[in-house]
């Protein structure tokens, strides 16, 4: 009995003890939750020196969800919802529904959208305030790129405190990239202690901080300075040669945009010999096709960039052979009121797209994989929207050869505009001919809007800026002659931004003008003249 | 039969009514005020907003019972972004509909056109749009800021705060950013940067390629020192350079962009992920969290029957000199423009920052400079403001030219360039 009796005691007692604990842990619970909320509140003030003091405070503090806290923070995912004024993480801000989380308990609260919250703002000081935070934390993240990016935060940032821990973290790296960076990082500090081996970690290296470093290095006298040196020149070599490469790409890029605005005319002005001042709106109306499917499709640029590409063929097509069929057919061989009448035209379809659309211009989103841009190393970066414009004005350009070339209504083409009387005389219905060139011509217009959307404004005024360049393109190529074209948009491109740097924008420009201006004086008909009967 | 004709005599004056709307109740029981603004061509994506909000603040006013007993009619004509029918416009608008006012222009170009027309014609023209200064016409009202009220707290700002040492001025190649970017060399080499330091950087209107100076500004940006860019760069030309600076990776953290003509509406073309931190310098932000700004925007919203309309700097300029002009004139008892003139100098009205805006003897008015970081919604987050309104100067005192000369339109003196160390009125010629 007595033992039951024990036993019973024993339990009670456990049973308090229990329930005692559980109350000390609950309180440790609130109370872990106040300081959270607190630390939250004061993130949540008006003045960013204040906010500056949170942040170092919540960095100091011991809370496990700070690092999340931290990044959220910087990422703009830490926000407040209006009613009720709960501390939320939002988890994703694609699209319109954002997935949301407490804060301070990690629960899921469903999701909210962008008018429920409020968000906690930061500015330039504070970004890099936490990202400094961040670096540190960083270098053990499991990605790499982020370890890179934190290990590039370091250089020129290692002090006699870190160093050490720099050194071992270069010794347990397994990524060559942040190995690179580490030892680039360590080197700078060492250099800084005045060790003259530390120059030869630095050879090479890109790093703006790194020259930085060395140039008063170099400037002084001893053997360290003529150690440096070297290394500088080398720099500066391997810099040049960089630098080399991205002027061409750069002229590339500009000579791919100006070839895809300039083929569509090369085939209607070129090829039939229509003078369509209204190129331009066409360009335009691609742009704006871009525009209409995005807003169609929200949440998916990719997709709806995508569909664009033959949306906008169609459409541009479709008034390019309207204005064909309306206006230009009735004035063939009167080069004079061709131009006029398009040009009219032209102003028409501007005037058209500010009453429809606003004359403001419209903001037509790059998808994320168009962000940014193809890192090859410090001085080096190929932007990936312009790389991808080159690769579709190469693929845009070897269409339009391949229909030229190979198929029937190439063939018709060519027949109709070497002698129409004969091609008429052989069976072939010229008038559809015209119609199916100019709309082909007109579409390709269309595509080269598609593509600048991505590039440069959306808006009444764009095909204005590059209806002269592209004739400009045209002549200088040599009219009919679709290499031509290419040739002279990629050439016009390349000089254009070889001069740019060191003449300027608006000098550039005029150079180039007056280039193309004496050329066409000494060859009236352009770079690829056309030969034999195809010339009449 | 006369039934009939009855009927298209009514007809005709209904079709008339309708082509005509103005003509119609065109009677001397109103008073015209006109607007000067493109509806057309390169200009009208900006101006055009300042035209509805006139339309706006008049229905407004009309409602409110007129001005001095008579209803306020508009008379918009369209200037179609061509300078010299800006002059062609005012003319008009002073000699045929003989209007009490007008508000209008945007670039510094209509300005200079239409600035001999109204002194000959001695009209009011209310300017809204900030400027490069070094001007006073005792005819017009400058309501938008004066380089002392934006590019100069600006680089301040830029200066103090953010502790900037190297400075690329990047502008568009016309008389705002060149004027401005003198003043702005002459001001930084007198806090002792080194012309190494700074780098002038012209691009023509709607330069659309930006690669090898986004490039170059990077490369001027990478040598060790903080650097910002000062952008005077106008309008449209702004999206490719954004779109640039976002995929070169110019992080605003590294090189902040401080933009003088970027504003809510410039931004409404942009996607302003990538662009978050970058700053604009303005006097009024949408964004401003006061009970006069958020009636005003609901108003427009309205009025304009779009949740998503915006509102800018240049709107609220229009704000305050319209209501300057309807208490100057309640002032004078009349609408006549000498009697205005003289009333409007003194006159203070509230802004819709929560002050109040004053117009100054020189005829510019006194404002709080902003600046603003751009949020990835597309508005302006204030980082930073004066603690007290700034009062406009016509005359910058950074370059040699100017620093001595001061306006003042006050009677006896009626002065717009008047030189203080020699007393002497420059007249009409100085600073044409």
């Amino acid at each position: 009995m007595i033992s039951r009796q024990l036993i019973h005691t024993f339990f009670s007692v456990l049973l308090l003890l229990g329930m005692a604990l559980s109350l000390a842990a609950h309180a440790e619970d609130s109370a872990d939750a106040s300081q959270a909320k607190q630390l939250l509140e004061a993130l949540d003030v008006r003045s960013y020196d204040a906010k500056g003091e949170a942040i170092k405070q919540l960095a100091q503090s011991d809370l496990p969800q700070k690092g999340e806290w931290l990044e959220a923070l910087r990422d703009g995912r830490l926000q407040r919802q209006k009613d009720g004024g709960r501390f939320v993480i939002v988890e994703s801000d694609q699209g319109r529904e954002w997935p949301i989380k407490d804060a301070i308990s990690g629960e899921e609260l469903g999701t909210a959208t962008r008018r429920d919250l409020d968000k906690v703002r930061i500015n330039n000081q504070l970004r890099s305030q936490l990202q400094g935070l961040a670096a540190t934390a960083d270098l053990d993240s499991p990605d790499t790129g982020r370890r890179e990016a934190a290990a590039k935060r370091l250089i020129g940032e290692v002090d006699e405190t870190t160093a050490d821990s720099v050194a071992v973290r270069l010794e347990q790296e397994t990524d060559g990239d942040v190995k690179a960076r580490l030892r680039t990082a360590l080197g700078l500090y060492r250099l800084e202690q005045g060790e003259a081996d530390a120059i030869d970690t630095l050879r090479g290296s890109l790093d703006p901080a790194v020259r930085n470093a060395l140039r008063p290095i170099a400037a002084g006298d001893g053997p360290l300075a003529d150690e440096a040196r070297t290394a500088l020149n080398g720099i500066e070599q391997k810099l040049k040669f960089n630098r080399w490469l991205q002027t061409l790409y750069f002229g590339i890029s500009m000579g791919s945009v100006l070839v895809l605005a300039a083929i569509g005319l090369a085939i209607t002005f070129g090829v039939m010999g229509v003078i369509n001042m209204a190129h331009g709106e066409l360009i335009m109306l691609g742009a704006y096709t871009t525009f209409v499917i995005q807003q169609l499709l929200p949440g998916q640029p990719g997709l709806a960039l995508g569909l664009s590409i033959p949306a906008g063929f169609l459409v541009a097509a479709a008034f390019g052979i309207a204005i064909e069929r309306g206006v230009i057919r009735f004035l063939k061989g009167r080069p004079l009121e061709t131009l006029l009448a398009t040009f009219g035209i032209s102003l028409i379809l501007q005037q058209l797209v500010r009453s429809v659309f606003s004359p403001l211009n419209r903001s037509v989103v790059t998808p994320d994989w168009l962000q940014g841009s193809l890192v090859i190393n410090d001085a080096l970066a190929l932007t990936l929207n312009r790389l991808a414009v080159i690769v579709f004005c190469l693929i845009v350009f070897t269409a339009l050869m391949i229909i030229m070339r190979r198929t029937r209504l190439g063939l018709e083409v060519r027949a109709v505009t070497q002698n129409r009387t004969m091609a008429r005389a052989m069976g072939v219905k010229a008038a559809r001919v015209d119609i199916l060139t100019f709309g082909l011509g007109s579409g390709i217009a269309g595509l080269a809007g598609v593509a600048l959307s991505q590039l440069t404004n959306v808006g009444p005024n764009m095909g204005q800026s590059y209806i002269i360049d592209s004739f400009m393109v045209v002549v200088f190529g040599g009219v009919g002659n679709l290499w031509g074209t290419l040739v002279a948009g990629m050439s016009l491109g390349i000089v254009n931004q070889v001069i740019e740097p060191w003449a300027g924008a608006v000098l550039a420009k005029i150079l180039v003008l007056a280039f193309i201006i004496l050329f066409i004086q000494k060859r009236p008909r352009g770079l690829f003249p056309q030969k034999g009967r195809a010339a009449e | 039969m006369s039934q009939h004709r009855t009927l298209r005599k009514a007809l005709l004056g209904l079709s008339l009514s309708i082509v005509f709307p103005f003509a119609a109740n065109a009677a001397d029981d109103t008073i015209k005020v006109g607007i000067l603004h493109s509806l057309s061509g390169t200009m009208a994506i900006s101006e055009s907003t300042l035209k509805d909000e006139m339309l706006m603040l008049i229905d407004e006013q009309n409602e409110k019972g007129g001005l001095l007993g008579k209803k306020l009619e508009p008379v918009v004509v369209d200037p179609a972004s061509n300078w010299p029918l800006f002059a062609e416009k005012a003319r008009q608008l002073l000699s045929q509909d003989h209007v009490a006012a007008i508000f209008g222009n945007w670039t510094s170009a209509s300005r200079k056109a239409v600035l001999p027309v109204v002194e000959e014609l001695n009209g009011l023209l209310f300017y809204p749009v900030q400027y490069e200064g070094e001007e006073s016409s005792q005819n017009v009202f400058y309501t938008g800021a004066a380089p002392n009220q934006q590019a100069i707290p600006a680089v301040d700002y830029l200066m103090n705060e953010v502790g900037v040492k190297r400075w690329v001025l990047a502008g568009t190649d016309y008389v705002y950013p060149r004027t401005t970017n003198k003043i702005l060399e002459a001001y930084l080499k007198q806090h002792g940067v080194a012309d190494a330091d700074i780098m002038i950087n012209y691009t023509p209107f709607g330069h659309s390629d930006w690669q090898s100076i986004v490039a170059q500004i990077k490369r001027f940006g990478s040598q060790g020192k903080k650097t910002a860019v000062v952008s005077t760069i106008n309008g449209d030309a702004n999206v490719p350079f954004y779109k640039e600076l976002a995929n070169q990776n110019v992080d605003a953290a590294d090189i902040p962009v401080m933009a003088f003509s970027v504003g809510e509406q410039e931004l409404s073309g942009i996607d302003t992920g990538p662009l978050v931190g970058h700053l604009a310098a303005w006097n009024y932000f949408q964004s401003v969290d006061n009970d006069a700004n958020y009636d005003f925007i609901d108003a427009w919203r309205a009025y304009k029957k779009d949740d998503n309309v915006v509102t800018n700097d240049p709107m609220e300029a229009h704000y305050i000199g319209f209501n300057m002009w309807v208490e100057a004139v309640k002032k004078a008892g009349t609408t006549d423009v000498d009697a205005v003139k003289d009333a409007i100098i003194g006159v203070s009205v509230p802004n819709l920052s929560g002050g109040a805006a004053t117009m100054m003897p020189n005829h510019h008015i006194t404002k709080p400079v902003m600046i603003g970081e751009i949020q990835d919604d597309g508005q302006f987050d204030v980082v930073w403001q004066t603690p007290s309104t700034v009062a406009g100067d016509a005359w910058s005192d950074y370059l040699p030219g100017s620093k001595d000369l001061i306006s003042d339109w006050r009677k006896p003196l009626s002065c717009g360039n008047l030189n203080v160390e020699t007393m002497k009125c420059g007249g009409a010629d100085v600073g044409k």
